[in-house]
């Protein structure tokens, strides 16, 4: 039987808890990759492409090998035999199409930004002093950009061998599923149709720490240091890539400065780095420049959406159908097929969807290759879905809230089987959409816009809406399984009982900067009846938590979390049968409860911290009990979760120079239990940010040679404190039904909700001007142009409006102004 | 990202540093505040043969008032021009377009004579300078000179510098009782200006007696509206003036099309945001 | 090789550096203050700002030589006697770090804004910090954790310690302090 977490004071879950991780962070006192130092190390510098697709004809290294300090120069013909072909762990179908991926160029690059040589040199300044004295052969190929004209059959090829630029077409329809009747149908028969076309673009996840990799040959294991968020799955691939013994694999993810989907990356680097190491039985570091991670960490987003959707005259949907292209770039990198699938399921949101169909092909461009990115695969579904539930309320001329209703799941209708096969098991949009429209002034917001519309106010207000939902907590095994995922999706934790009494937990999640250590703490704190001070957990070394899958996917809660609330659990059934035994009672009389044991209807009892040491000294066990108090749990979930929210936007547009203000953000989200509100606010509060960011600021532009033009911080605009608003968030809680605590996930919730948020208020401001639609990032130019092609065509033309800017980065210097 | 290698040479007075610009040869580079130098030699963009740096100079630093016009040393930092009382006084515009430079930190180390002499069309201090008639003052071998900022401003990144000589001093006619605003136009909030105005106006008996307008990044250099300029002359400070005068910000403008926006929507801005900078300094 | 002299953290170090080395390279890999990261080349990011002089300067923006005779200031000399800074314990208590990389520079920086404006209004204290960049919190608790230390080291408001010693102090006004920059974004 479970205990109930009470404690002496008051519960841990729920608690505003400060981190327990900040006193490093705020000190300086610091462990990233790139601080440390071992002896004799040597520090490695990659050589990049500087085009995009081309034939490596020669590649002289005699000067680089002759340049002081240097230590060995690597070309890929050196490693053609070894390297191997860098994994991609998701075969979204049997005919999936895949190119051999070396770590290093062999024969030709595909785009601008891959490694084609590397140096190791004494120092980080020498070794990038010899890539200048490295001197390749480019045979140019043709560049291959467009991710619609490379789909078609006419286009030049990424690669040859393949025959096609088209990797992989994957489908679901509800008909065929079973879930839901035909498309087709539903479309023909639709009172209203509507058929948009909205352009995801190429984002950079731009997490702050840049990459680094350290190497050490020199033990018994190599020891592995990777600013990842996947130490536990690099093992593994590694591995399998270079063919050495996993046994022989190290990997530590110290502290790791951001992730957001941009270190879910089994990385050519990573590779590299441990080829060098081993090449020259030394320790080897590598570490990235910002100019680096632009061109080579993968990128994000990247779809064209074509959606038709099927509506009733009074505001009912009947059917959507989403055919997608998806850029993977130039390689399929570790899941990268597999985003676009993840947001398969999510197109048909919150709403009572009869007929669905969704088709992606995944298409090879000579680009960065792209994977996951916050929200991977859901900020699209939910964008192109709320997109379309405000076009649909334009065209029937009601409030986009009232369409929402009119169609969305009602609390009491769950769990609800979806149109898309899953069973979303609660929610309610009801009261998180009625407490966002308080919290807003919506009324007060419409009237006036009114007002500004009435009075031809250069600054126009839009309001817009975006009542998402997602799923997360990825993920449970057979449903990866049935979408040919590469791996499971459960996650371990180990609960140890010191003889102290001081508790450690092992966790396979591994954190990089959303406080696991504090809200594991408050877990098992709860669970056991300790102090939070007295639980430390471990996690990011393979050798101390040598089981798990790591941090992605709002997951980390939902499944880690859970683990270590099970072994916990598992921890006070065995401390039951030894305190039983030593209180000579039977177990079924014991009471567990702030820490402590005690027989029901006596005063006798016993503390866990004495069953701890009970089970260390050993002297007296039960029959069978090991002598110790720990326990581990592999969990895998029944279902996903799935977080809720309404967030609403108020943005200003100014009519005369395009720019965009918002005025106005609240969210309400329904994250299920929430542990630590603190930090759960910190994640809505950072998912805001990249949304809005990319609904405004980012985008990653290449120009016509396939050369990434926004390759510094100074040119892909990531926002500053002045950039955004304050955020006024708020929560309701429904708890999920598929775990024990009730918790859902919130890693990603502000950042799949908010980017259509914002662009559904950009597209409000414009709408009396015809405009109806502007292509992200709505920068002020695209805005104007927006307005001036509406006010120069009539005003009711449909296809008016945005994706009109141009770019020509011809640039004299990627970094100006004056400083 | 590391820069590649370099000899580094610290003089101390002018003289000593334009012998050590001349020894050092062409391929020598002054280092003044660093702030755009530095991140243009990390990303190799530039490998100059040596620096030399005029930080341990302290003649170049400050500001003075001579003859009618303030003399700012061309190591004056940002930071020090937005504080300083005869800058705010005499050349407001000047320290209101230098507080819309990049960032704190940038302004700390960043020097208006580092600026100027990088000449970035973006920068937000050629238009100020070039609309106060500003004059650079030139050390080189031969001596000192001084060149008005609209022989200054050559082209992208060129100026009249020359290959021995120092941007020393900024002397700018002191424009004391003058409104002002500097209306610059970004993306974010460090980004360069897409677009800035400079404007400057002086109201004389219910009049604009004399008006001052600069453009960023409205072509290869600062560019001076004296359409606008002209235009403004003898008007009485009123929202329909101002509009009137900044339809004609775009006459004589040549911006370039980039990632940041095309030449069209330049024309557009430098329109609207003269009206917007004039409304600001006159009041309106 | 010139040879510098430097006081960084109230240590003073002689050394002889190669003129290209970066001050903040100096820091991380001559004198191990590793606290002080570099998260970009174009000198947009802000982690690495330390104060030279008891002004906040980008570390990767500063040559090691041009820090000669000068002293230097990074966050690892913040917290004294196992106590944190208030503007270290404002982070802490307000949620205003996730992964933790930008923090440094960001804390250096609101020092720095701080000792400019020691009581700045919200919108002050975003553009005091928009030279450097977060990816994790969106900025609001950053701006929430400002306010409140700000309110901490105002003068009767607890210990001097805030002040004294390394870090910078209030900085006399100008009379044109108050003049706001209107229109566009500073």
């Amino acid at each position: 039987m479970t205990a109930t977490p009470v404690s002496p004071s008051e519960p841990e879950i729920g608690r505003a808890r400060r981190r327990k991780e900040d006193a490093r962070l705020v000190t300086g006192r610091t462990r990233w990759t790139d601080n440390m130092s071992l002896p004799g190390m040597v520090h490695l510098a990659v050589l990049r492409s500087p085009v995009a697709h081309a034939r490596i004809s020669a590649v002289d290294t005699t000067e680089a090998r002759r340049m002081p300090g240097v230590h060995e120069v690597v070309t890929g013909a050196d490693l053609a035999e070894r390297q191997g072909s860098m994994p991609c762990a998701w075969p979204v179908t049997p005919d999936m199409k895949t190119p051999y991926a070396p770590a290093l160029a062999v024969e030709e690059v595909h785009f601008a930004g891959e490694a084609v040589a590397m140096v190791a040199a004494r120092s980080a300044a020498e070794a990038r002093d010899a890539l200048d004295a490295i001197d390749v052969d480019y045979e140019d190929r043709e560049v291959v950009l467009d991710i619609e004209a490379a789909a078609r059959d006419d286009s030049p090829l990424v690669h040859e061998e393949l025959g096609t630029n088209r990797s992989a077409t994957w489908t679901f329809d509800s008909a065929e599923a079973g879930t839901g009747g035909d498309v087709e149908q539903a479309l023909r028969d639709a009172e209203i149709r509507l058929d948009r076309t909205f352009r995801q673009q190429r984002l950079i996840p731009a997490f702050m720490e840049p990459r680094s990799v350290l190497v050490d040959p020199t033990g018994e294991q190599y020891t592995v240091w990777s600013s990842t968020q996947v130490p536990h799955i690099l093992r593994t691939m590694m591995a399998m890539t270079l063919g050495v013994g996993e046994h022989k694999i190290r990997v530590i993810a110290p502290d790791v400065g951001g992730g957001f989907g941009g270190k879910l990356q089994v990385t050519p680097e990573e590779m590299l780095t441990f080829l060098m190491a081993e090449r020259l039985g030394r320790p080897v570091k590598w570490t990235e420049s910002r100019s680096e991670t632009m061109v080579s960490g993968h990128h994000g987003r990247d779809q064209v959406q074509r959606l038709s959707l099927a509506a009733r005259a009074d505001g009912t949907v009947t059917g959507l159908k989403v055919d997608l292209l998806a850029d993977m770039g130039a390689y399929l990198r570790l899941i990268a097929p597999g985003i676009p699938v993840l947001g398969a399921l999510m197109f048909n949101a919150i709403y009572k969807f009869d007929s669905y169909r969704f088709t992606c092909t995944n298409v090879f461009t000579t680009k960065t290759p792209t994977d996951a990115y916050r929200g991977a695969g859901r900020p699209e579904a939910t964008f192109a879905i709320e997109r379309m539930m405000d076009e649909l309320a334009a065209e029937l001329d009601m409030d986009p809230l009232e369409v929402r209703r009119r169609n969305w799941i009602n609390h009491d209708e769950f769990p609800f089987d979806t149109v898309a096969g899953l069973t979303y098991d609660s929610g309610n949009y009801e009261a998180a959409t009625d407490r966002a429209v308080e919290m807003f002034g919506y009324q007060q917001l419409r009237d006036e816009q009114l007002r500004r519309r009435q009075r031809g106010d250069t600054v126009q207000l839009g309001i817009g809406v975006s009542t998402f939902t997602e799923m997360c907590g990825l993920a449970p095994s057979r449903v990866f399984g049935s979408l040919s995922y590469g791996a499971g999706g459960w996650e371990h934790s180990q609960v140890r009982v010191l003889p102290t009494g001081k508790v450690e937990v092992v966790t396979g999640t591994s954190p990089h900067g959303q406080g696991h250590v504090t809200a594991w703490s408050q877990l098992v704190a709860d669970r056991l009846g300790v102090p939070f001070e007295d639980v430390e957990v471990l996690h990011g070394d393979t050798q101390s938590s040598p089981r798990g899958l790591d941090t992605y996917g709002s997951r980390s809660l939902a499944v880690g979390g859970v683990a270590a609330v099970r072994a916990a659990d598992r921890v006070i059934d065995k401390a039951r049968s030894i305190a039983a035994h030593l209180l000579e009672c039977s177990e079924q009389d014991l009471d567990f409860s702030a820490g402590r044991f005690s027989v029901r209807g006596t005063d006798r009892g016993m503390e866990l911290t004495e069953v701890a040491l009970a089970a260390f000294t050993a002297h007296d066990l039960p029959e069978g009990v090991e002598p110790n108090l720990d326990a581990e749990v592999s969990h895998d979930p029944e279902n996903f979760s799935f977080p809720h929210g309404t967030h609403l936007c108020a943005a200003e547009v100014d009519t005369e120079t395009g720019r965009v203000r918002i005025r106005s953000y609240v969210c309400v989200d329904d994250v299920g239990t929430v542990v630590n509100p603190l930090v759960v606010e910190g994640q809505v509060h950072g998912g805001l940010a990249q949304g809005i960011a990319q609904a405004l600021y980012e985008e990653a532009v290449h120009d016509e040679d396939g050369t990434l033009t926004t390759a510094t911080l100074a040119d892909y605009l990531v926002p500053s404190a002045v950039d955004l608003p304050e955020f006024h968030t708020d929560r309701t809680e429904t708890e999920a039904t598929s775990n024990p605590i009730g918790v859902k996930g919130v890693g990603e919730a502000g950042t799949i909700a908010s980017t259509p948020a914002v662009v559904n208020a950009v597209v409000d401001a414009l709408r009396p001007y015809g405009v109806t639609d502007v292509r992200m990032p709505c920068s002020p130019q695209r805005v104007w142009r927006a307005l001036s092609g509406a006010r120069a065509s009539s005003a009711t033309a449909a296809e008016s409006g945005g994706g009109l800017g141009s770019v020509d980065p011809d640039q004299a210097f990627p970094t100006g102004g004056d400083r | 990202m590391i820069p590649a290698e370099f000899d580094y040479v610290a003089p101390s007075t002018v003289e000593e540093a334009v012998h050590a610009l001349r020894d050092a040869g062409e391929d020598a580079k002054v280092l003044a505040g660093g702030q755009s130098l530095l991140p243009v030699l990390r990303m190799r963009l530039a490998a100059p043969s040596t620096l030399v740096d005029l930080g341990k100079v302290p003649e170049l630093r400050g500001v003075r008032e001579e003859d009618g016009n303030l003399v700012i040393g061309a190591m004056t930092t940002h930071h020090e021009v937005v504080r300083d009382g005869l800058v705010n006084e005499h050349a407001s515009l000047l320290a209101l377009a230098t507080r819309t430079v990049a960032d704190p930190q940038v302004r700390h180390r960043g020097t208006l004579g580092g600026s100027l002499a990088h000449a970035d069309p973006a920068g937000d201090l050629l238009a100020p300078v070039l609309a106060m008639d500003g004059e650079m003052v030139l050390a080189g071998p031969q001596g000192r000179r001084s060149v008005p900022a609209d022989e200054f401003f050559v082209d992208h990144f060129t100026t009249a510098v020359g290959a021995e000589e120092l941007l020393v001093e900024v002397r700018v006619p002191k424009h004391t009782g003058w409104s002002a605003h500097y209306e610059k136009f970004n993306r974010v909030a460090q980004a360069w200006s897409v677009v800035g105005v400079a404007a400057a106006v002086l109201v004389e008996g219910g009049r604009i007696a004399r008006a001052r307008v600069g453009l960023t990044n409205m072509g290869s250099t600062p560019v001076r509206a004296h359409e606008v300029e002209r235009a403004l002359l003898g008007a009485s400070p009123t929202g329909e003036a101002v509009r009137r005068a900044a339809e004609r910000a775009h006459e004589g403008t040549n911006p370039g099309s980039d990632a940041g926006a095309d030449a069209d929507y330049r024309r557009h801005l430098a329109e609207v945001l003269t009206g917007r900078a004039l409304a600001t300094a006159a009041g309106v | 090789m010139p040879r510098i002299t430097v006081d960084v953290d109230g240590t003073t170090y002689t050394d002889d550096v190669s003129p290209r080395t970066l001050l903040v390279q100096y820091l991380r890999e001559q004198l191990g203050k590793v606290g002080t990261v570099v998260g970009c080349d174009t000198s947009n990011c802000g982690a690495c700002t330390v104060h030279l002089d008891g002004q906040s300067v980008k570390s990767c923006s500063v040559l090691a030589v041009q820090a000669d005779g000068h002293e230097v200031t990074t966050i690892e000399a913040l917290a004294r006697d196992g106590r944190l800074h208030p503007v270290q314990r404002a982070f802490h208590d307000n949620h205003a770090l996730q992964c933790g990389f930008c923090t440094p520079g960001m804390i250096m920086q609101a020092l720095d804004l701080l000792a400019e404006d020691p009581e700045p209004d919200d919108e002050r204290i975003r553009e005091g910090l928009e030279g450097n960049l977060c990816r994790c919190t969106g900025y609001q608790n950053i701006v929430r954790a400002v306010r409140e230390a700000s309110r901490q080291m105002r003068p009767g408001a607890g210990p001097a310690m805030e002040h004294s010693g390394r870090t910078p102090a209030p900085r006399a006004s100008t009379e044109q302090a108050d003049t706001r920059v209107t229109g566009g974004q500073s």
